[in-house]
């Protein structure tokens, strides 16, 4: 029985921030091209479960874990992946673990999702901060992939791993503190000098380990933060090496292997060979090969198609104030109020997974869900309904300039759900002028506020993609 | 099951109300001993000859207490509650009840709300714990809802959208402009309130009702003693009170260009009063104008304007303190003032006056003066759009 990845998706957020407004706004730093920034609206966790409906969509795998890597948590000391879990509406018996740290960690859940029986959705993401005008800053990227690895007779395999090797070594690189706003790092020369000989290494080792010569291979992906080790690598790959994304997104760290493996598989054709050296703390090398299934596999949000629709229109002082630079003041309002543990536990299936309750006799579906049917007479009488990916079509709206948000307006909209249901939603990645009745919208997992130190997410809408 | 009403069973015969407005000199309890007094002095009667007492106020106080100590009461029964912004009604209501039962014979309702003091922008309030799904959108976002669905039903373009709901501020400013209680008693050009800055969707802060500190009372008594204590009272012909099932942000059907709620309790409120067309036969009306699409929408609601043509009649001026229906003839929420838990008494405060021919002469309305007409409404509104409470009250200056 074959093993090996079955369904995958990444996920690239809508903003973009040119980084020649670095320069002008800094006078240093910034550069050519264009990183993507996650909204103020969005953690490592929210772009998680973007990645990973984008990878399950339209398909009926249920995951028996949810493996979560990340380098920027949103919460330390509670797991992150329970909240993926819930957004995804997944079996209390699927596992949910994170596994934290620096982007290396990436590796570990794409080991074990593969070694482990059953199918497993390993998901990275990684939101990339740095102090204005540094390299980080501008040519870090945020987003995120997911990777369901299991067996083919539960969906075909579209991709198999061949062999890999790592190698190990420990040398001061870049290096955060928890609590930090910001990576620091070494002087670069040093780290390239560093890396290189331990790439070459993992690379030999994984060949051989794959039984593939260098001729065997079609496409040689390269990636890592450390840029000038990147780029003193990709030297040796020739015409074999794709793109790393950097210049269209930025580096996004953990998640970045994961998403630039997706955009290769997005325009792979079967028996394609494919070398995957991963840069950080090390050197990871992996061989890996498509199948024939990879023919028939439509892409619900090819990654190439993600980047094309992205907003350049983003002003530096904006992404400032999202990662928290510039501390704005707020309007004359009431700070917003912790979302209660209780409540939100009750509500897991509503809040974290959009789930509705349709009356069995009238049909009609009450968001939130409701015991007594809003039509007819009927009580206790309703079946769950999951909303989170039906789209619906805007019936009024309004811009509130008085309400408090990490950015201001905030845009609400009243929403009708082909097939039934209405809900009035914050709507996000748009422009407020442009909003319309009558404009087609889809919902998206994310962060509302943190208050007292708890992230309220929920879902809101945006425009449609297509 | 039926409702009855209250028709010509209960009086009003004495009212307070204190001026609205900024009170950063004046608590809750100088607000309350104000008004209370105001009213026992209109009736004519102390405060000893008041039996119980109904307060109404949002959160400006929690329990009888926050009325029995500033009034220093004899250990009389004192009811506070609440019903968002149709709070100071719901006191009003209640009050009329206990003295139609015949539980009492003189009983005071009396409203007051210090909003001033919180230092924020608009309306706040605690909210119970939640998960933190509940919309945050503020006040003038959930009433903006309505001028987009308005003009879209209706094929207004958004320039003419937004001259009439100017016009609706403009007019009612011009009312508050000769209302010495009123918090914003100048007139306002149409091209200041058009321009002023954005609060929500096409709504400039002109288009808010005034965010204020006040107090206003009634003393009330069975009709049939209301001539001991005054020569001309108000009698109620009728109170009705709506709490929808707060469906309309679920319910594809709504459309966001009428409150269910308010069609029901003026339906109620007019079957009560026996009125069949309130356009002709109504005076005056204060209506809850807390944003001006609200007003628009409201003067449908209630059956003074066709559906789709209230915004015509508003441009045409039949709202106007001299126009066929006056309607929010003392500035309305919008200039008079919102101190929540008043409101809803204040409006009553300009039906005793005018329907008594106690306004002063440059604002007297002619439909009482001139045409005859005896009978005022008063409708109060609180929620949103779609999730709404909503409390309507015909009062006449004469029996039958």
């Amino acid at each position: 029985m074959g093993r090996g990845i079955i369904a995958y998706g990444a996920y690239v957020p809508y903003w973009r921030l040119d980084r020649s407004r670095i320069t002008a706004a800094m006078g240093a730093g910034g550069g050519r091209g264009h990183r993507a920034v996650a909204s103020y609206d969005e953690d490592t966790t929210t772009m998680g479960v973007e990645a990973a409906r984008n990878a399950l969509r339209g398909s009926d795998i249920v995951p028996d874990s949810v493996l979560f890597s990340t380098a920027n948590p949103a919460y330390m000391d509670k797991t992150n992946a329970s909240a993926i879990h819930a957004a995804l509406d997944l079996p209390q018996s699927t596992w949910a673990v994170d596994a934290g740290g620096a982007p290396r960690s990436s590796e570990a859940i794409w080991a074990l999702a593969a070694a482990n029986r059953g199918t497993n959705l390993a998901v990275a993401s990684d939101l990339r901060t740095g102090r204005p005008t540094s390299g980080d800053e501008a040519g870090g990227g945020d987003g995120a992939a997911a990777f369901v690895f299991g067996d083919d007779a539960v969906s075909p395999v579209l991709c198999e791993w061949l062999g890999g090797a790592v190698a190990t070594a420990e040398f001061t690189d870049r290096y955060r503190q928890p609590g930090d706003a910001y990576s620091r790092i070494w002087e670069e020369r040093f780290g390239e000098q560093v890396y290189l000989p331990l790439a070459n290494d993992a690379i030999e080792r994984a060949l051989a380990d794959a039984g593939v010569g260098l001729d065997g291979i079609d496409k040689i992906a390269i990636v890592g933060l450390h840029a000038r080790a990147v780029r003193g690598l990709s030297r040796v790959a020739g015409d074999k090496l794709v793109g790393d994304l950097t210049g269209d997104i930025g580096n996004t760290g953990t998640a970045h292997a994961a998403i630039v493996l997706a955009a290769v598989l997005d325009e792979a054709v079967p028996g394609e060979t494919i070398l995957l050296v991963h840069l950080a703390d090390g050197a990871t090398a992996d061989v890996l090969r498509t199948t024939d299934a990879i023919a028939d596999h439509a892409p619900y949000a090819p990654v190439r198609a993600q980047i094309d629709r992205g907003n350049d229109a983003l002003d530096y002082n904006k992404f400032l104030t999202w990662r928290g630079f510039l501390d704005r003041e707020p309007p004359r309002r009431p700070d917003p109020e912790r979302p209660g543990a209780p409540p939100a536990f009750r509500s897991e299936d509503w809040k974290y997974a959009f789930v509705g309750s349709r009356d069995r006799s009238s049909g009609a579906i009450h968001l939130p869900p409701m015991r007594v049917s809003m039509e007819g007479s009927a009580v206790d009488d309703m079946e769950r309904v999951r909303m989170a990916d039906v789209p619906a079509t805007i019936a009024t709206f309004t811009v509130d300039r008085l309400a408090f948000s990490l950015s201001p307006p905030m845009v609400a909209v009243v929403i009708d759900y082909d097939g039934g249901g209405r809900f009035q939603a914050e709507m996000t990645d748009v422009d407020p002028d442009e909003v319309r009745i009558g404009d087609r919208v889809e919902m998206t997992f994310r962060r509302l506020y943190s208050a007292e130190g708890i992230h309220n997410y929920f879902w809101k809408a945006r425009p449609a993609a297509s | 099951m039926s409702s009855h009403g209250i028709r010509d069973k209960v009086a009003i015969v004495g009212m307070g109300c204190t001026q609205f407005g900024e009170h950063w000199d004046r608590s809750v309890d100088d607000m309350l001993t104000d008004a209370a007094h105001d009213a026992y002095a209109s009736a004519g009667v102390t405060q000893d000859d008041i039996d119980a007492f109904w307060l109404g106020t949002m959160g400006s106080g929690v329990s009888g207490l926050t009325l029995s100590k500033p009034l220093q009461l004899d250990y009389k029964p004192v009811t506070r509650l609440e019903n968002m912004c149709a709070t100071g009604s719901e006191a009003f209501r209640n009050a009329a009840y206990a003295v139609a039962s015949g539980a009492y014979d003189m009983v005071m309702a009396i409203g007051v709300e210090k909003l001033k003091d919180s230092g924020y922008s608009g309306l706040t309030g605690a909210r119970p714990p939640s998960d933190g799904t509940d919309s945050t959108i503020t006040a003038p976002a959930t009433f903006s809802l309505l001028a987009p669905a308005y003009a879209h039903k209706y094929g207004l373009d958004p320039d003419t959208m937004k001259e009439v709901l100017t016009r609706i501020a403009w007019k009612n400013h011009r009312n508050g402009a000769l209302n010495p209680r009123a918090q914003f008693r100048k007139e306002v050009a149409k091209e200041t309130i058009a321009g002023s800055p954005l609060i929500a969707g096409p709504l400039g802060i002109f288009d808010c009702s005034g965010v204020s500190d006040g107090s206003a009372a009634a003393v009330l008594v069975r009709a049939e003693d209301a001539h001991k204590y005054c020569d001309n009272p108000l009698y109620i012909k009728a109170l009705s009170f709506a709490s929808g099932p707060a469906t309309g942000a679920l319910d594809s059907t709504y459309d966001y260009t009428t409150f269910r709620e308010v069609v029901a309790s003026a339906t109620e409120a007019y079957k009560q009063a026996g009125i069949t067309d309130p356009r002709s036969q109504i005076a005056m009306a204060e209506v809850h104008d807390c944003f001006t699409p609200t007003e628009l929408v409201l003067m449908e609601d209630l059956g003074f304007a066709e559906r789709g043509l209230g915004w015509k009649e508003a441009m045409a001026g039949t709202f106007d303190l001299d126009g066929d229906l006056p309607v929010n003839p003392d500035g309305g929420l919008k200039s008079f003032g919102h101190p929540i838990g008043a409101s809803g008494l204040r409006m009553l405060f300009e039906c005793w006056l005018q329907l008594r021919g106690q306004a002063p002469p440059e604002r007297q309305i002619p439909s009482v003066t001139e045409q005859g007409k005896t009978l005022g409404l008063t409708h109060n509104l609180g929620g949103q759009p779609g999730a709404a409470v909503s409390f309507v009250s015909v009062v006449g200056s004469e029996l039958g």
